[in-house]
């Protein structure tokens, strides 16, 4: 058997194909939050307490921050940022652990969304 | 809620924000179906927001049959993942998020179908194979969907009834014809899951 590993060719990354960093060179390799993932669409807003140790968050860190001092969803900041949403999560999940982010309402522990918010929600769409 | 004035960005409104546009609460709608079925322009419909889309990217949770061919020595890649908003009135924002629907994409489902309204599946006439796996994951998760079949230009037009019984759901599962690059279509395929999902919270 041979020892030279077929290695894959570096394919030619043109502009198309995005940023040149690898998603996951941002969150230092992680690719699952230490906590509980942050669901998609769980409202999110900057604490106010400052950063202990400012230099210590990414620029990507920082950005979302930022952005969380209007309340946000992991989806939005996402799109906002144009960073992978699995990397967003994980990033997002270190703000909380630093209690510089909080979900503002308590997480849902039903599986089926309120039936009189859908029933608001059934009247915009009539009305959209 | 504001940080030190060293801090403020440019780009922000912070001041000028309205009450009654800040985020109350927030509902999913899953939009699945095979690549060019139309999700994007589903999605691009009815959202506020040009359809942006937003990348997930495929880990190694993502086990099963793995047919990207070229990009298999690659431990991640990306997929995108089509995201669209409705802001309603009460401070009320509905998303949606339209996803391949292949089973090697399911663990994205298993985040957007927690605590979901519903889900769309977005069916080609031409090739309604494709979308037996989607079918078949929202039933044996319990979670409410219809079948909404793309009307493709050139398409032998189906009737529902056929399609239902190729499809072969519950008689309780809303299937309809829609041409996605149609908003006032849309709104309806939202409005019939919306339903749809009222009265399966009822049934339970």
């Amino acid at each position: 058997m041979s020892l030279v590993v077929d290695e894959p060719r570096e394919r030619m990354v043109g502009r198309e194909a995005g940023p040149i960093i690898r998603p996951y060179a941002v969150t230092r390799g992680r690719t699952r939050p230490r906590g509980a993932p942050l669901d998609l669409v769980t409202l999110l807003a900057a604490t106010g307490n400052a950063p202990d140790d400012p230099p210590a968050l990414s620029s990507p860190q920082r950005r979302l921050l930022e952005l969380c001092r209007r309340p946000s969803t992991p989806a939005d900041l996402a799109s906002e940022t144009g960073l992978p949403l699995r990397v967003v999560q994980i990033l997002l999940d270190d703000l909380r652990q630093h209690r510089l982010i909080q979900e503002l309402l308590p997480p849902t522990t039903s599986e089926r969304p309120d039936p009189r918010l859908l029933m608001r929600v059934l009247d915009e769409l009539r009305r959209l | 809620m504001n940080f030190a004035a060293s801090d403020a960005d440019p780009h922000l409104p912070g001041t000028g924000t309205r009450t009654e546009d800040l985020p109350l609460h927030t509902l999913k709608i899953l939009v699945a179906g095979g690549f060019g079925v139309g999700k994007t322009t589903l999605v691009g419909a009815v959202s506020e927001v040009r359809p942006l889309r937003t990348e997930e990217t495929l880990t190694d949770a993502s086990t099963g049959v793995d047919d990207l061919s070229g990009v298999e020595s690659k431990s991640t890649t990306t997929v995108a993942m089509d995201f669209g908003r409705i802001t309603m009135s009460g401070g009320v924002r509905l998303y949606l998020f339209g996803t391949p629907g292949q089973e090697r994409f399911w663990f994205m489902w298993d985040q957007i179908s927690y605590g979901a309204v519903g889900a769309i599946v977005l069916a080609d006439t031409r090739r309604l194979a494709t979308s037996f796996a989607s079918v078949d994951y929202f039933e044996r998760r319990g979670i409410p969907f219809v079948i909404a079949a793309n009307c493709f230009e050139h398409a032998r037009r189906y009737t529902t009834g056929e399609i239902r019984k190729a499809m072969d759901v519950d008689p309780d599962v809303p299937v309809m014809l829609c041409d996605v690059r149609r908003r006032e279509a849309v709104k309806g395929v939202l409005v019939t899951l919306v339903e749809h999902s009222l009265r399966f919270s009822d049934a339970r």
